[in-house]
């Protein structure tokens, strides 16, 4: 399991260097002259090549690249056109924000999702079943960010229970968490039922009642277990989406988090901060990649054999 | 002492046409000690059988549409699942017959062999684990200690199959149906199985219900034969004496299908035609098809299950005296 | 353990269809899909009969007024029609929608079946390329296209079928693989036909299913991904009523006139709704095992 372990994390090194290129490679067919933001009336030419040296956009691309990739090694992503301040401090300001959301929101599609999938698979055909399917259905065909509309304004705005928006309290975070949580929470539902219920028609579960097993310990012990396998899946790649996925979410509650930042450097052009946080999301998705394939191995014993 | 007394026994089953009925009134017995062998094609109703005797018909979409069954005296179509549970995996031990799917692949084989003594057992793990490598060692497992901590995947069809009859062995039954134990297994490993089959049952004085299609196996090894077709009792008897005499045609064709010394002048014997599906089943007697020895009569009425010679019982017009005045 | 269940005989192709057309009419859910389906197309159509105000007619004098029987669902802060902006917004809504998965089961369906095939570097390639997109979310990767191609109803368009494509690809790849070793297909090569009448003529009709399904879910998906990109304003441009542009026009106005927000929201879940039940169905009738959709 170890070797698994080892072998996966060297994997990412040369994938990280890959992904840095074609990031850097991207923002340099994205049409527009980031200097043009920049030049203010009554600025010359001799600004104009100022700012060229300043920012190396002067030397060959692949150069530039070099530099870029050497900066980051050292921590320095460089500095905002618009902002005016290291891209690194950027990021470190806004990464909390996304982080508590994307993680609470994790959890509440796990916790809800499974418990969900597990109870219509139990009840299978029952009133509770296509209840509970239903409301996965919503939470799969509802649109995140009118969801959030709709519960500020019906708890919010009406109910006032909650802040509208704002940051850094943990009322300030249930409504977006719910939010994002619940579309996930329906998507796993869904995967967890119709797992639960290809695991119960296996041999070996009736097997298991050959042996005398009663129908709960089945159930959870053997039935859930296996069906976990392709929920884990689906968990590990949220994982990965932890810091991207609630970029509307960031928007409509006015969180000050990591989408929030790279939608408004995508508006402005702000060549740096779009650089780096696509870098950090990119980073955090293949973490969440990696420890999707290490629970994936943890909770499928055969995979374990498969990467000789 | 009669362990397991099955009496008329009906089986349906729900499918996407309709129910269908696989088991239409089977009967036989089996003593304490005893090696019955359960004899038949595909489709003639075996594992059906085990399954009905096991009591896992509600969790396969199916059920007991009549008859008896009693174990021990007790009837089983009348105790709750509850009562089941405690009988399961303890009483009545069932050996399956798909190795490669009978086991969950997520645990560790050892721990399955374990999980079953430990819900049975007042046993500690550590004895237990002790006990479920002793059994595997005996069923001619190298290693067994290494085997006990791996997984399904990782090991071989003949050694799963192992696993599989270790855990219907371990926790002492007093039923034990063994559903085609040694398919996976070659013909040495086979032999070894089946003289600990042989050993166990009269060490413990266990009722052993083996299901095959093999009929050197039964030959072998067992003391009475039931021999099923299309879901019925075609003949039950002595081993000895319903090889060396069998009275039914059906088992007459199939001991004639066994290629024999000196055969050198003679092409294979096949029986002609095929086992008929359970949603197709000939009226009259479900043979008469294929039977060299039909007459109209058979193809219109359901021969009775007769006591004849050698202490047999044999479901063949042949035998009753109607059949002999309408020919 | 065989079960009786599984030794039944497989049913003539003869009444397949008809098979079909019975089963969706006993999936109720289903039929609410086609039923939502057909009144969405019914809308788009006719929007220009149907709507009782122009959707583009301003009038101050009547901004942000709550639903009324003159205006049934409000207006907004034009004093325009919100019901009217509705019904014209269904227009984009189905526009974007079918257009964009059209274009990404075409484009995903040709490489995937290639790669399928012939496997090889094709195949490599595909898996990477598949393995990037499908990796990432899919409202980061569409905002990554439209910064790259630009905004507008296009480009919208060109930027969600590229960021779906792929999973139309490794659908068909995945099913091309399975069929392309059974063995009727040797007894069909053995007797001359090409790689081409092979592909298209043997493998495709049977791999094609799950994709049809796909896409019909994928239709939901391309609309709300259409009326996220409005809502950050890189969709179709004002006056045209796209729900994610009115959704997004409404926020600042959410504590004053609420139902500019509400009611496109409740429309695009209608409509994805409608689509979602009806693929659901399509898994039923079209006899898919669910595993093969994964």
């Amino acid at each position: 399991m170890w070797q698994f372990v080892l072998r996966r994390s060297l994997l990412m090194i040369p994938i990280f260097v890959a992904v840095s290129i074609i990031i850097f490679s991207l923002i340099h067919i994205v049409p527009g002259n980031p200097i043009d933001n920049l030049m203010g009336p009554g600025m010359t030419k001799a600004h104009e090549q100022k700012l060229v040296e300043k920012y190396n956009l002067d030397k060959p691309v692949p150069v530039q690249y070099f530099l870029w990739f050497k900066n980051m090694l050292h921590g320095d992503l460089g500095r905002s056109i618009i902002e005016k301040r290291p891209v690194t401090e950027l990021l470190i300001h806004h990464l909390p924000y996304s982080l508590s959301l994307g993680l609470t929101a994790i959890a509440l599609s796990f916790g809800i999702g499974v418990s969900m999938g597990i109870i219509s698979a139990a009840a299978k055909n029952t009133v509770l079943d296509h209840l509970a399917m239903l409301v996965a259905l919503f939470g799969v065909t509802i649109p995140a960010f009118w969801l959030g509309l709709i519960l500020i304004l019906v708890f919010a705005v009406w109910l006032t229970w909650f802040p509208i928006s704002g940051s850094g309290t943990l009322m300030s975070l249930i409504l977006p968490a719910i939010t994002v949580g619940l579309g996930g929470a329906g998507l796993i539902a869904r995967v967890t039922r119709v797992a639960m219920l290809e695991v119960a028609s296996k041999d070996f579960i009736v097997m298991l009642h050959a042996k005398g097993l009663g129908k709960k310990a089945i159930l959870l012990k053997h039935i859930l277990r296996n069906a976990l396998i392709p929920v884990i899946t689906i968990l590990g790649l949220r994982i990965g989406w932890v810091l991207g996925g609630t970029v509307t979410v960031e928007i409509v509650f006015g969180r000050p988090g990591l989408g929030q930042l790279l939608v408004t450097a995508l508006f402005r052009r702000d060549y740096p901060v779009i650089q780096g946080a696509m870098l950090i999301l990119a980073m955090s998705i293949m973490m969440g990649t990696f420890l999707a394939d290490i629970l994936y191995a943890f909770a499928d014993p055969r995979v374990r054999d498969q990467h000789q | 002492m009669t362990l397991l007394t099955v009496e008329n026994l009906k089986v349906a089953f729900k499918t996407r046409d309709g129910e269908v009925e696989p088991l239409s009134g089977i009967s036989f017995d089996i003593d304490a000690g005893e090696i019955l062998g359960l004899v038949g094609e595909t489709g003639s109703g075996k594992s059906v059988t085990a399954q009905a005797i096991m009591g896992l018909l509600p969790f396969l979409d199916g059920r007991v549409s009549g008859g008896r069954l009693l174990f021990n005296d007790q009837d089983l179509l009348a105790i709750s699942e509850k009562q089941y549970q405690q009988l399961r995996g303890n009483q009545i031990s069932l050996i399956s017959q798909n190795p490669m799917t009978s086991l969950d692949p997520v645990y560790r084989v050892g721990d399955q062999i374990v999980e079953g003594l430990k819900l049975h057992l007042a046993i500690t793990s550590d004895a237990a684990r002790k006990r479920a490598v002793d059994v595997m060692t005996s069923l001619g497992i190298p290693n067994a200690e290494k085997v006990f901590h791996q997984y399904p995947h990782q090991l071989s069809g003949g050694l799963k199959q192992r696993i599989v009859i270790a855990m219907g062995l371990c926790a002492d039954p007093k039923l034990l149906i063994a559903d085609e134990p040694t398919t996976a297994l070659d013909v040495t490993v086979q032999a070894q199985i089946i003289e600990l089959f042989k050993q166990t049952t009269q060490k413990h004085n266990i009722g052993l219900i083996m299901i095959t299609h093999d009929l050197g196996i039964i030959a072998q090894l067992c003391d009475k034969v039931v021999v099923m077709y299309a879901g019925n009792v075609v003949e039950t008897g002595p081993v000895a004496s319903v090889f060396t005499e069998p009275q039914h045609p059906y088992t007459q064709a199939l001991l004639d299908c066994i290629p024999k010394l000196g055969m050198a002048d003679r092409s294979l014997h096949a029986i002609p035609g095929n086992v008929p599906s359970v949603s197709t089943f000939p009226d009259g007697c479900r043979y008469h098809p294929r039977c060299p020895k039909a007459t109209p009569y058979c193809m219109k009425n359901t021969p009775e299950t007769l006591q004849t010679k050698n202490n047999t019982k044999v479901k063949c017009h042949q035998f009753s005296p109607q059949w002999r005045t309408a020919s | 353990m065989e079960t009786i269940q599984n030794s039944e005989n497989i049913k003539p192709p003869a009444n397949r269809w008809l098979r079909r057309v019975k089963k969706l009419k006993s999936n109720k859910a289903g039929l609410v899909g086609v039923i939502i389906i057909a009144a969405l197309i019914f809308v788009a159509i006719s929007a220009d009969f149907i709507s009782p105000y122009s959707f583009k007619e301003q009038d101050f004098s009547i901004m942000n007024s709550p639903p009324s029987t003159a205006h049934f669902m409000g207006t907004d802060e034009f004093g325009r029609d919100v019901f009217s902006r509705i019904l014209h917004g269904s227009r984009i809504s189905v526009y974007v929608g079918v257009v964009s998965v059209g274009l990404s089961v075409f484009i995903g369906v040709i490489l995937g079946s290639l790669a399928g095939y012939y496997g090889g570097w094709l195949d490599q390639g595909l898996s990477i390329v598949t393995d990037l997109t499908w990796s990432l979310p899919e409202i980061l990767v569409a905002l990554l296209l439209v910064a790259v191609v630009g905004a507008g109803i296009e480009c919208v368009i060109i930027a969600i079928a590229v960021t779906y494509w792929a999973q139309y690809a490794r659908l068909i790849r995945g099913q091309i693989l399975m069929l392309k070793n059974e063995i009727y297909v040797e007894a069909t090569r053995s007797l001359g036909a090409t790689d081409f009448t092979i592909l298209f003529k043997h493998l495709f009709p049977n791999a094609i299913a799950p994709v049809i399904v796909a896409a019909t879910i994928g239709i939901g998906q391309a609309i709300v991904l259409e009326a996220t990109l409005g809502f950050l304003g890189m969709g179709a441009q004002p006056p045209m009523p796209s729900w994610g542009a009115m959704m997004s026009n409404g926020t600042a106005y959410l504590f004053i006139s609420p139902w500019v927000i509400v009611f496109p929201g409740l429309a695009m879940m209608v409509t994805v709704l409608g689509f979602n039940l009806f693929g659901d169905a399509l898994v039923d009738i079209m006899d898919i095992r669910e595993d093969t959709l994964k």
